[in-house]
């Protein structure tokens, strides 16, 4: 009875690690980093961590968990409320659609289909702040976040993997 | 009877469980545009909730950002060691003319002394300094923020002034139990009504996102001139006046911008002005922003 119970506790441990990574990734990406012009361009860890959980881990990584944990990235920036939790169920949709091409490919096609995820969330995040601030914003500093977020992908996969490895498989 | 029903269940199962599907992301994208509304509407709930969700956390972003912080000092110290040499000399040069300028800051500072009591001048509200630690900024590129290690408890309020080193950083906008956020004179929702020092010509600083402001309100024919400085003037009562706020890098029909004093991408530590004005009640309403 108590194996059971304590077996029930540690799957839904393990379980809760792809959220509980993600979490992470959005304090991690606010972490205040002391080079000129970072803090615009930090790059957006936190898709990164839904774009790979929503591949290997759909299950895991639901819409609603997606809203969540765009909804406390929107509380903690500061921006508009709900404009993060659009993204990311946006970007988690569009991903598990696409999943059965994504699970079969290499890493390259990984890579590259991670560009034009984030290359729609650059267009939608541009969209929605121009909307809500009434405004033409310049879209350069997405899109160079989104340049910077593309080139720490594969660092991001990596550690991802190990996670996934060393909480998921077993 | 009883197998091909539950056959027929599971084939009538899974379009039901992508139909759910496709209505949760609906719902979602419908909550969060319902989001975006209430944020803009219901703007003071939001910012207290937001308030509680930051305090919630402050501590581990707080932990998470000292590794960062003493790393970015190693490196710092690090090259700061490689030209210590003419670091030196230069210190000694302006150090040399700084004591001249004492001298005579200790001397205007005697005669307007005497001149203000001359005039019964009533003094300036003291001014009280709460120190804070930068702990996260927001990583994204639409909204420039920081969120602080100071909150009610120690005194900070809405709508104090926000000063790191050489001058103004912007405005505390929302306050916690014990960590707040500054809104940056250079996001696109700041208003600071300044002056110019030289031309005395008053104007309101804008910013939009890019790393200099704007100087809105001015009349076309203003005589200003690159390097004039920009400092706070006081109006509005929410900040005390002359606070340094940055120095004119270009005048064009495309506007006048201000580059700030302080190096806003590398705030580590600001001071929050007490200004000792009952700032509590103030109406936060959107066009204060």
């Amino acid at each position: 009875m108590t194996a059971t119970f304590w077996q029930k506790v540690d799957k839904t441990g393990r379980n809760l690690a792809p959220f509980a990574v993600t979490v992470m990734m959005v304090l991690v990406g606010m972490i205040p980093v002391p080079v000129p012009g970072y803090a615009p361009v930090a790059p957006n860890l936190t898709l990164v961590s839904v774009y790979y959980w929503t591949i290997h881990r759909p299950d895991l990584m639901r819409p609603g968990v997606a809203f969540l944990i765009g909804l406390l990235q929107d509380f903690l920036v500061g921006g508009p409320l709900g404009v993060n939790a659009l993204l990311l169920v946006v970007a988690q949709w569009a991903v598990l659609n696409q999943r059965r091409v994504f699970l079969a490919s290499t890493f390259a096609l990984l890579w590259f289909g991670f560009t034009l995820v984030m290359a729609g969330a650059v267009l939608l995040q541009w969209l929605a702040f121009s909307v809500l601030d009434a405004a033409a914003l310049s879209i350069l500093p997405a899109l160079f976040q989104g340049l910077l977020t593309v080139a720490v992908f594969p660092a991001v996969g990596w550690l991802l993997i190990r996670v996934h490895r060393a909480f998921l498989n077993g | 009877m009883k197998p091909r029903s539950s056959g027929s269940v599971i084939r009538l199962a899974a379009p039901l469980r992508a139909l759910a599907q496709r209505f949760s992301f609906l719902l979602l994208v419908l909550a969060s545009v319902a989001l975006m509304m209430v944020g803009k509407i219901e703007s003071v709930s939001v910012d207290s909730a937001r308030a509680r969700v930051t305090d919630a956390f402050a501590p581990i972003l707080d932990a998470i950002s000292r590794p960062a912080a003493t790393a970015a000092r190693v490196v710092e110290s690090a090259v700061e060691l490689e030209n210590a040499f003419d670091e030196n000399q230069r210190l000694k040069a302006e150090n040399a003319r700084l004591l001249q300028w004492r001298q005579a800051a200790l001397r205007l500072e005697a005669e307007n002394n005497s001149l203000r009591s001359l005039l019964r001048v009533r003094p300036e509200p003291s001014v009280n300094y709460i120190a804070a630690r930068v702990i996260a900024t927001p990583g994204s590129s639409f909204v420039r923020t920081l969120v602080v290690t100071a909150g009610r408890r120690d005194g900070v309020r809405k709508g104090q002034a926000a000063l790191a080193g050489a001058g103004l950083v912007g405005r505390v906008i929302e306050v916690g139990e014990w960590s707040s956020r500054v809104l940056l004179l250079t996001d696109i929702n700041a208003r600071i009504p300044v002056i110019l020092s030289n031309t005395r010509q008053r104007s309101i600083l804008a910013g939009d996102n890019s790393d200099q402001a704007k100087l809105l309100y001015l009349p076309p024919d203003s005589p200003i001139q690159v390097g004039e400085r920009v400092v706070t003037s006081g109006d509005g009562g929410l900040f005390p006046p002359g606070l340094p706020v940055g120095v004119v890098t270009a005048v064009s029909e495309r506007g006048i911008r201000v580059l700030p004093s302080a190096d806003l991408s590398r705030v580590e530590y600001l001071r929050l002005v007490d200004f000792g004005l009952p700032s509590t009640d103030l109406d936060p309403s959107p066009d204060s922003k």
